[in-house]
């Protein structure tokens, strides 16, 4: 494997830490953290921030058995919440949303292959499967595209994002990204808007595939 | 709490170098662990109510002025602290000194408790690193983390107000991310300058851990 060179911008990590980022990115920014320690480490720093923010916040009177009621609430059982390990290519994050099950990819064509994690108004994350020499069909954004490498590599117009690389493509940029040779190119891809094919499909089965 | 960083004057004596540099920082001042990470510590290893208790009465109310801040009213705001206060006793064994200062640690999981409540979606995190069992605390990291949560509550205290207020704004979730993009020439690039240091010594940690 090699160094990861793209990384989670500032403003994205600050977002994510403030719990201010649509959900589609929050499961891209929370799976790229896994797999990245200069990021995990940025993490750690925009936390240090919002918790000086808690430090120096005026503080507000409890009424005055809450405290009371925490203590007795101590010893209560609780239901072991489920934590998702990484399976495979997979990190946690991705694994919570494919609810510990493998994907189910759908095909589109090509070899292409989409298994969609969740889909609605804030937008979606998918995983995309493209075997090497394949191009992930041109498109065109109306809003922020997230794409992360989580097996092989892909280049397009702006560089190499090997495994745990970071794309982030708005409206500007059309780019056309190949899946380079070696093991197929799996990226979990999430974006703020419903995406536009500008060739490969007609506009028309769009609402078909929720793409 | 502030009080305790004041006397070491770390924004002058900081070096931006090396470790070495710090340790001896950290040998020659007479800082200690804080009083939040020692109740941490010993809600952790021990269980201790005790110190639970005085973690309570310190984050407490700080926690409910910080969630009423977000337009949270005051009973609901309760109940979040509440939930916070419970995940913090529970989830205790995650709390990692070399990595995160307490009131970081807690900020994380009262900002993840309030998206919760207010979207009713469960926010992704990410996964937890392996720790080492058999690690032992290392004292001059754990301190080091300290002492940059005191220089980022110093930075935050010396900046314009309306500076302030964008920092406050950014990290009580009041931005997007489009929002504090448009914002590094202000505000963030004093903060960054101060992230560049506590950088340093997180990825060095993260990097033993693996």
């Amino acid at each position: 494997m090699t160094a990861i060179t793209h990384h989670t911008p500032d403003a994205l990590l600050a977002a994510y830490a403030a719990g201010n980022l649509p959900h589609p990115f929050a499961v891209v920014v929370a799976t790229h953290v896994s797999m990245c320690l200069d990021c995990r480490a940025a993490l750690g720093a925009h936390q240090a921030i919002g918790g000086a923010v808690l430090d120096t916040t005026d503080t507000v009177e409890l009424t005055y058995d809450l405290k009371a009621n925490v203590l007795a609430m101590l010893d209560a059982p609780v239901l072991p919440e489920p934590v998702f390990k990484q399976s495979g290519v997979y990190p946690g994050p991705v694994m919570e949303a494919l609810k510990g099950k493998p994907p189910r990819w759908k095909n589109l064509g090509t070899g292409v292959r989409q298994s969609i994690l969740s889909a609605g108004d804030k937008g979606s994350v998918r995983l995309l499967y493209i075997p090497p020499g394949q191009a992930v069909p041109d498109h065109s954004h109306n809003g922020m595209e997230l794409t992360l490498v989580l097996q092989g590599s892909f280049s397009d117009e702006t560089g190499q994002f090997g495994v745990g690389d970071l794309e982030i493509a708005d409206e500007h940029l059309g780019h056309t990204p190949i899946a380079n040779a070696g093991a197929p190119c799996i990226c979990l891809a999430a974006t703020d808007a419903p995406l536009r094919f500008t060739s490969f499909m007609p506009r028309l089965l769009q609402p078909l595939f929720r793409i | 709490m502030l009080l305790e960083y004041n006397h070491i004057k770390p924004a002058k004596r900081i070096p931006k170098s090396t470790r070495r540099e710090d340790k001896a920082l950290v040998a020659a001042s007479p800082v200690k662990v804080s009083q939040q990470t020692e109740w941490m510590l010993a809600v952790r290893d021990h269980r201790d109510k005790v110190a639970f208790a005085a973690l309570f009465d310190h984050f407490g109310t700080r926690l409910k002025g910080f969630i009423m801040r977000s337009g949270m009213p005051s009973a609901q705001a309760e109940e979040v602290v509440q939930d916070v206060m419970l995940t913090v006793w529970r989830k205790a064994a995650m709390f990692d000194p070399h990595r995160a200062q307490v009131s970081a640690w807690i900020y994380q999981i009262a900002r993840n408790r309030q998206i919760d409540v207010v979207r009713k979606e469960r926010r992704p995190i990410p996964e937890e690193l392996a720790e080492d069992p058999g690690a032992e605390p290392d004292a001059s990291q754990i301190l080091a983390i300290e002492q940059e949560a005191g220089l980022l509550r110093r930075t935050l205290s010396q900046l314009k107000p309306d500076q302030k207020k964008v920092i406050e704004m950014a990290y009580l979730g009041e931005l997007t991310h489009q929002e504090i993009s448009a914002q590094t020439g202000l505000p963030l690039g004093t903060i960054k300058s101060r992230i560049r240091l506590g950088l340093e010594r997180l990825r060095h940690e993260l990097k033993a851990m693996r």
